[in-house]
């Protein structure tokens, strides 16, 4: 896998693509890229297939299911949303650590017990805080994250607007 | 004429400053160390616990057998590498007679007391907290942790990682003092 397509520096397939591209001349350069591109789409397909194989290989598929499906969907939806705090950048589903299986045995005898999502996921903030969550709720210390890009979106469409506005109202010029 | 279309450019830019504005925040909050997370226990009362004791079999351990006054409990285990590091120091806090607690957390008793034979023992009295549910209790990710609690049993500081000198003079020792007083 590495030396193409990895992200060890320069890689092979970057410049292998950027010499395809119809931009530049077909040369040295080009019969390069054809030899260099079907080895690349390979090891690509390989790459894909092997983070997919990852994706799916959930700590927890071993454990036996609860008793309804209403909670095992609650439970799984937990699993997905809450970070692992030891290996802050996997969700507990995906988690080996010691803590994420402590943490998924209280979250199963959670919902076990009947207790509501919000329910659960006060629990685990007031234990840990925001971050123990990947969907962070609207708090005030959120609100640049929720808010943010909507607010760049809204004020350039805006900002845009104005420009077309103004360049309908002018005259157009005229040619020399 | 030209006023209209300085206003426009001027608009133009707001755009941009937002971006600004967000890229700085994230900046920061990038820069911070994603290990160091806040506790949302700090101000709020200390968790209840009732564990049993490491080195009283049959006898529990919980908030009310704590003694008067602001506390520190040390979150430990016999597997781990840090609480090596900070346990000279414990021993000097211990010696000096600090109010130390400790929990030991995910661990085997046994183990923990081999440790401590081998060691010393730093603490007043320990908590057995075997399967880590007391640690989840108090939001523990990781050990050694310690937390200090003021004298109405309110938690006022964690800290996450091996404790030493600079970290207790700065920050726990006003609390412990000022409960002395």
């Amino acid at each position: 896998m590495k030396g193409c397509c990895g992200n060890d520096g320069i890689s092979p397939c970057g410049i292998a693509l950027a010499a395809a591209s119809p931009s530049v001349k077909a040369g040295r350069f080009g019969s390069r890229a054809q030899a260099l591109l079907p080895g690349c789409a390979k090891a690509a397909v390989a790459a894909v297939l092997l983070m997919l194989a990852a994706a799916s290989a959930n700590a927890v598929d071993t454990e036996a299911p609860l008793r309804t499906a209403e909670q095992q969907s609650l439970y799984r939806k937990l699993l997905e949303e809450v970070r692992c705090m030891v290996c802050q950048n996997q969700n507990l589903a995906d988690s080996d650590a010691p803590l994420a299986k402590d943490m998924r045995r209280e979250l199963r005898r959670m919902v076990e017990g009947g207790a509501s999502e919000g329910d659960i996921k006060q629990f685990l903030l007031d234990r840990y805080g925001d971050f123990a969550l990947y969907r962070p709720r609207l708090a005030p210390n959120t609100l640049l994250l929720w808010m943010g890009p909507g607010v760049i979106v809204a004020l350039a469409l805006g900002a845009i607007a104005l420009v077309i506005r103004r360049r309908m109202k002018m005259p157009i010029p005229e040619e020399d | 004429m030209s006023s209209g279309r300085r206003r426009v450019r001027w608009i133009l830019l707001l755009p941009c400053a937002a971006l600004a504005v967000m890229v700085y925040f994230f900046g920061v909050s990038l820069g911070r160390d994603p290990g160091l997370v806040p506790s949302p226990l700090i101000g709020r009362a200390a968790p209840e616990f009732s564990l049993p004791e490491l080195l009283a079999p049959g006898s529990v351990f919980s908030l009310q057998d704590v003694e008067e006054g602001p506390w520190m409990l040390n979150i430990w285990a016999s597997w781990c590498s840090g609480c090596i590091v900070e346990h000279e120091f414990l021993m000097a806090l211990g010696r000096a007679g600090a109010p130390l607690y400790g929990l030991n957390w995910k661990d085997a008793p046994a183990d923990a007391r081999e440790w401590l034979q081998l060691r010393g023992n730093p603490y007043r009295a320990i908590a057995v907290d075997a399967n880590g549910r007391a640690g989840i209790d108090w939001g523990v990710y990781g050990a050694p942790e310690t937390f200090l609690i003021d004298a109405k049993g309110i938690v006022r500081y964690r800290h996450v990682g091996p404790l030493d000198e600079a970290v207790f003079s700065q920050a726990f020792l006003p609390v412990l003092e000022g409960g002395a007083q």
